[in-house]
């Protein structure tokens, strides 16, 4: 029964063939026995996890028939939730027990899903490995000397491992779906605003956007109708009408445009990925879809502007850490300005702490223009090359990550590592939504494909996912963890 | 852009984090890199481009001028490290 996707499960405890109290039970041992292996947990919740199976129970009972009811969930441990630990995956944060809840979290609260725990993630969303997490690394359940990807590898690697039914992850510059073709599940960024950021930790606010990470784009789609919506707590936060995302999942893909960006299959791509994807572009052609070559110009400068945007915003969405108001502070210190620094110093690890300093260099007087104002405008024309390819394509596709997931140390210079989202990064900066799917396997690990839709167009991206998942079977796989654990 | 090590003392008291001797070559080092990576951006002429700071075009919202949040000072301020009689703590900073 774990096996099964979020709908799945949904339909079961339906149709009475197990309660959630059983189902929470099963994920819990589930839990018990692979999560020192993998580390996906940072929190597990095994008392009021119960409680909210009982209560999705009675309600079943008395005939709410809400889609998630009682289904059992990870909340990456960068959302709020009262009560419990949000350590953002941080010595900063390690002792802080949220005060209220993330309206991500109060709205999966309102459907009735029960919430297992907290899972692991990069510090402060900062890495694609998971391994900057003070928790220390996240295995990928593939193979362990493997990472997961990041930052949110927790929820990647619990939902591979069928540690819970769905999850929820944050993506800034590829957190939701680099860690998703890691570890071959289904990981979706809906379009900048679309979900509250709410009592959502914050790394860089102008990329950052929750998502579902789960086993299906059907699932995504089940997942965003209870995440999306305007939040008045959010001042960015889109006034703009929902969907039912699930609406569009069945249409057919008969005569729809897909965009191929020539950047994305360029040197640095693996053969391996590079074939997968082209045979999933050919089952796109047997589903009724053109293929169209499209040209994203200003790609190759992304990660160069992302790193002057993100770490400015970072460096002032983090000067809130100072010792005073929650978090950690340092021992015996001698005035405030020792205090600062070294409850900083101590309390950040080293990414963090590099990305803070690149920040706070970008915005310092004198540098302001050629760093920060630049990085702007060629976010303009990165926003422009996808505006001009939306007037030609539905959709544009390409590989996720270059590569499958490397092994745990392999990556230790800081520029490699942020070379990792090459394909992702672009996305967060013109604010779109985009999804990756697994799209096959190389040498025993998954391939995620990368599909990207315009503004707002979550409907049609999941649409184009969902049609993928209904012809192939790659989202089925499962890893082996016999050897794992018990 | 050079970025030395007499910089890397200026951001990082900016910035609030104390960077230790032993660190100072390793931090200058990798965030020399990192400058590199960010300098691929000079390459392009931007002059006629208009800077886009946020993906959604809109105007920040207003609401009414209500109270709507509840007094929770109590509450909150048990997560402070130090805290007495509605006030935080901090090291002594006037004599």
């Amino acid at each position: 029964m774990i096996e099964k996707t979020a709908a799945e499960l949904a339909s079961a405890l339906n149709n009475g063939e197990i309660s959630s109290v059983e189902l929470t039970q099963a994920y819990l041992d589930r839990i018990s026995a692979h999560n020192e292996q993998l580390n996906a947990f940072i929190t597990v919740c095994e008392e009021s996890a119960l409680n909210q199976a009982k209560a999705a129970d009675e309600k079943r009972a008395n005939g709410d028939s809400t889609p998630l009811l009682g289904v059992p969930m990870a909340h990456k441990d960068i959302f709020c939730t009262e009560g419990v630990t949000t350590s953002c995956g941080s010595r900063m944060l390690h002792n802080f027990i949220a005060p209220y809840n993330a309206t991500v979290v109060e709205n999966f609260n309102a459907a009735g899903a029960v919430m297992l725990g907290k899972t692991n993630m990069d510090e402060f969303a900062m890495g694609s490995s998971n391994e900057t997490s003070f928790f220390g690394p996240v295995r990928n359940p593939w193979d362990l000397e493997r990472v997961p990807g990041g930052s949110s590898g927790g929820s990647a690697a619990a939902i591979a491992a069928d540690l819970c039914g769905m999850a929820t992850g944050t993506d800034t510059g590829g957190s939701i779906r680099q860690p998703a073709a890691f570890c071959g599940i289904t990981g979706f960024k809906p379009s900048y605003g679309r979900v509250s950021r709410w009592g959502m930790i914050a790394f860089a606010s102008s990329l950052d956007q929750a998502g579902p990470i789960c086993k299906s784009a059907e699932d995504a789609a089940l997942m965003t109708n209870v995440m999306a919506g305007l939040d008045i707590k959010d001042s960015t936060s889109a006034d703009i009408a929902t969907e039912d995302y699930t609406a569009q999942l069945g249409q057919s893909l008969e005569g729809i445009k897909i965009g191929i960006p020539k950047q994305h299959f360029a040197e640095g791509l693996s053969t391996g990925v590079e074939q997968s994807i082209r045979d999933a572009l050919a089952e796109y052609e047997k589903l009724g879809a053109t293929l169209k070559e499209i040209d994203l110009p200003n790609n190759h400068l992304s990660v160069s502007a992302y790193y002057v945007v993100a770490p400015a915003e970072a460096s002032a969405n983090l000067s809130r850490y100072d010792g005073v108001r929650y978090g950690y502070r340092c021992e015996n210190p001698v005035d405030l300005e020792d205090m600062y620094k070294r409850t900083r110093s101590e309390g950040f690890g080293d990414e963090v702490k590099r990305r803070i300093m690149v920040g706070t260099y970008a915005l310092s007087a004198g540098f302001y223009d050629a760093y920060y104002r630049k990085a702007q405008k060629i976010r303009r024309l990165i926003k422009n090359d996808f505006d001009a390819a939306f007037k030609d394509v539905d959709v544009v596709i390409g590989p996720t990550s270059p590569h499958t997931a490397f092994k745990l140390g392999a990556k230790t210079d800081p520029v490699a590592m942020y070379l990792e989202d090459i394909y992702t990064i672009a996305v967060n900066l013109a604010g779109l939504p985009g999804i990756s799917i697994p799209a096959g396997m190389s040498d025993g690990l998954p391939i995620g494909m990368h599909i990207v839709g315009n503004d707002f167009a979550e409907s049609r991206v999941l649409n184009v996912a969902h049609q993928f998942q209904l012809a192939t079977d790659w989202h089925k796989q499962k890893p082996d963890l016999s050897g794992a654990g018990s | 852009m050079a970025f030395d090590r007499s910089e890397v003392e200026k951001v990082a008291h900016l910035a609030r984090l104390h960077i230790s001797d032993a660190e100072a070559d390793e931090v200058t080092s990798r965030i020399t890199d990192i400058l590199e990576l960010i300098d691929k951006m000079q390459s392009v002429d931007t002059d006629s481009v208009e800077p886009l700071a946020h993906p959604l075009d809109v105007k920040q919202r207003v609401r009414p001028d209500q109270v709507t949040e509840t007094d929770r000072r109590e509450q909150l301020q048990k997560l402070a490290p130090e805290a007495e009689s509605g006030l935080y703590l901090v090291p002594k900073v006037i004599e």
